[in-house]
């Protein structure tokens, strides 16, 4: 079975779009998202809307930081991401943001574990960038292979038997097969805001039967969703860093 | 993990177990069949167990990895990898011809048998680090021959994959690799330059053409090391009749600094196999080792940094692709060569670790003999070329090393060209477009056929015709500038 793991997708409508297609056209069965549908971009309450129908559809989706942060203002955001969640606030209706306050910090699937950010302490919200910090995360948990998001930039860990800990940069579309004898850590890279200095969308797809994690790019219309974020008088620099990847 | 273990008679996934044929220390080899398969296989099997290396497991662990994924006549064909969790082991062909190992019974070897081997080891690497795999444990028992002739090498346990992750990152705390064909970096844990192998073959090349290892065969890390400061004895103060270019060759494999080996193994086969026309620098020249003063500064004064930024494997090699240029020297095609010498020029501008291969291809006629070649007239033909092929060339004012000359003798031209690509390893071939109608049988019928049959990108190049003058003859297979990419 393939599953599409999809994260921080920020409200970015076309770039959500495009992976959606994408991964129906790559045949993935099952969709998990992992946490931050809000915050920055121009569609929050289509983006939402769209998390809520592929949960309907048997999707699972774990919360993340911005999304707590339209129930629950947290004072840790920067300026700019809290004016945006504030602008948030406004364009969802009462059953949306019921569904975001609903959504568990971590959910699980057989052998994987899915989470936004650190699995250790996964309301600290911590980033998993560095050896040392997915170490702590995979300690946590027991699972064969965690999925989480949050850093916006692709990665992948791994961690032996002995604790000896691999890193490791991702190629686009080059299949990586999940070895049995050590516990991975994958970061699947940012849907609506990549930060990795490619602009195009990244998700990642896993083949359950190969045990083959495939992490992916999708050029999408990024002159429409930096568009819709100046319609919406959102801060100028959520628009532009979309060209930029950064 | 304790596994039954494997008896001859026994079956496992299918395959039916024959004969022990090698236990090594990380691994034990058998000779499988399996109905249905009428090649011979084997079955590598590695040894885990209580107090076992765990090493051997990860190396096992990334051998499945890349095994899998890589192809082609160097490489022995991949049938199946057991899972860890039940019994692992890998599947492959079983290659018919021995290694390298039992010809160290014979060394030195002769030159030119040397340069042949190393010929067809390079061009073994060059098509590995092309699937983005180093191989990083090349030495005489891991290279093998088909009897077709190709060099085929085995064992990746300790290989790396660029585009996986490496799973060896953090696994040792010494540096694995056989002793005395480790390069500098790999003792200092480097893993990612494809460069690495061609110290290892360096070695091979220096063992086999003198007989004596150039660093000995000591394990102690410690004695290892001193390769990172002290040259090696030049082959040339071993045997005097050493030739110069292959000392040239062997000493740049040999350099500590992998940017000053060749930037590919395509170039160092290049070299290898068109060896009378190889940059003798002074490295050829050298008949000691560099002074204790030279040696010491070196240890003990490291003022240039080592340059082992990370990079991939496949990036060195788009950047010093091999191009080679077929012209036709007769006088109807004066302004085509003015134009290939334009789109040579352009591409030795952006790829400045590029090299090209001058070719012109001299015709035999069906009932010509070899002796007909050998007479004098003959020889002035050919030599005449090769001036011709030089003076065409001089405005591009390319150093010595980087740009050869070819006369090739055929029947059929554009298949003595394609052959030539092929055996070279060339990444591009510009040709000519025929010039003008009375060319048009000749030149035209081979570009045509390049470009439609080559094994690597052809660009046919055309002057720029006069809007008014002999245009809308073109045939379609060979439009003006036309990059084809083909196989």
């Amino acid at each position: 079975m393939l599953i599409a793991f999809m994260a921080d997708v920020h409200a970015n409508r076309q770039a959500f779009s495009a992976c959606l297609d994408h991964a129906r056209e790559k045949g993935a069965q099952r969709y998990v998202l992992l946490g931050d549908y809000a915050g920055y971009g121009a569609d929050p309450a289509w983006t939402v809307a769209k998390v809520m129908e592929l949960v309907e559809g048997g999707a699972n989706a774990v919360l993340g930081n911005h999304d707590a942060a339209v129930g629950t203002p947290d004072d840790r955001m920067r300026e700019e991401a809290r004016t945006a969640i504030d602008w948030t606030r406004g364009q969802l209706g009462a059953e949306e943001r019921r569904f975001l306050a609903n959504l568990p910090l971590i959910d699980t699937g057989p052998g994987q574990l899915y989470v936004h950010a650190d699995a250790s302490a996964p309301e600290k919200w911590t980033y998993v960038l560095t050896v040392e910090e997915a170490s702590r995360s995979l300690r946590s948990t027991e699972a064969q292979i965690t999925f989480c998001g949050h850093t916006h930039r692709p990665a992948l860990f791994s961690v032996t038997a002995l604790s000896k800990m691999t890193a490791f940069v991702p190629f686009t579309d080059v299949s990586i097969p999940l070895h049995g004898l050590r516990r991975w850590q994958v970061v699947v890279g940012s849907v609506g805001q990549p930060r990795d200095g490619i602009p195009a969308a990244a998700y990642a797809m896993f083949d359950t039967d190969k045990k083959e994690i495939t992490f992916l790019r999708v050029p999408y219309d990024i002159e429409g969703a930096a568009a819709a974020i100046r319609k919406a008088r959102l801060p100028q620099f959520f628009a532009e860093r979309l060209f930029a990847g950064r | 993990m304790a596994k039954p273990g494997l008896q001859p008679g026994s079956t496992l996934d299918g395959f039916h177990i024959e004969e022990l044929i090698h236990r090594g220390g990380m691994a034990r080899l058998w000779s499988v069949t399996r109905p249905g398969t009428d090649v011979p296989l084997l079955m590598k099997v590695p040894i885990l167990g209580e107090g076992g290396d765990p090493a051997a497991i990860v190396s096992f662990e990334m051998e499945q990895m890349i095994m899998a994924r890589i192809s082609g006549p160097h490489v022995p064909h991949f049938v199946a990898a057991g899972d860890f969790a039940v019994h692992p082991y890998i599947v492959m062909e079983r290659l018919a011809g021995k290694s390298l190992l039992p010809r160290l019974a014979n060394l030195p070897l002769p030159y030119e048998e040397v340069a042949e081997i190393g010929w067809k080891a390079a061009t073994a690497l060059e098509d590995l680090h092309r699937q983005h795999v180093i191989h990083l444990d090349i030495k005489p028992s891991n290279i093998l021959f088909r009897p077709s002739g190709e060099a085929v090498l085995i064992d990746f346990g300790l290989s790396r994959h660029t585009q996986l992750p490496d799973l060896m990152q953090e696994e040792f705390r010494l540096p694995y690799g056989t002793a005395p064909y480790m390069a500098p970096e790999q003792l200092l844990g480097v893993r990612h330059d494809p460069r690495t192998d061609q110290f290892g073959l360096g070695v091979l090349l220096y063992f086999f053409s003198t007989g004596e290892r150039p660093f000995g065969e000591s394990e102690r890390m410690s004695t290892m090391k001193k390769r990172l400061w002290r040259d090696p004895k030049p082959p040339r103060a071993l045997r005097p009749d050493y030739p110069p270019w292959l000392q040239e060759i062997v000493l740049r494999c040999l350099e500590v600094e992998p940017a000053w080996r060749y930037p590919t193994a395509a170039q160092l086969a290049f070299d290898l196999r068109n060896h009378s026309q190889i940059k003798l620098t002074a490295r050829s020249e050298r008949l000691k080792r560099d002074s204790f003063l030279t040696v010491m500064k070196r240890r003990f004064n490291p003022d240039q940094p080592k340059d082992w930024t990370p990079r991939t494997v496949a990036m060195p090699l788009p950047a010093a692709p091999i191009i080679a240029i077929a012209l036709d020297l007769s006088e109807e095609a004066k302004v085509t060569n003015e134009a290939l010498r334009e789109a040579a020029s352009r591409a030795l501008t952006t790829m400045p670790g590029a090299r090209l291969a001058c070719l012109n291809v001299l015709r035999q006629s069906y009932i010509s003999t070899r002796d007909t070649v050998l007479d004098e007239e003959g020889h002035n033909k050919h030599v005449n070329r090769l001036v011709a092929l030089q003076h065409w060339a001089q405005p591009l004012k390319l150093r010595e090393g980087r740009i050869t000359f070819h006369v090739l003798e055929a029947v059929d031209p554009a298949a003595a060209i394609l052959t030539y690509a092929e055996q070279n390893r060339v990444d591009q071939i510009l040709v000519g477009a025929r010039a003008n109608s009375f060319a048009r049988s000749l030149l035209g019928r081979i570009s045509a056929k390049v470009a439609g049959e080559a094994s690597c990108t052809v660009t046919v190049v055309r002057p720029r015709r006069q809007a008014d003058g002999g245009g809308g003859d073109a045939e379609p297979a060979e439009k003006a500038g036309e990059t084809a990419s083909a196989g």
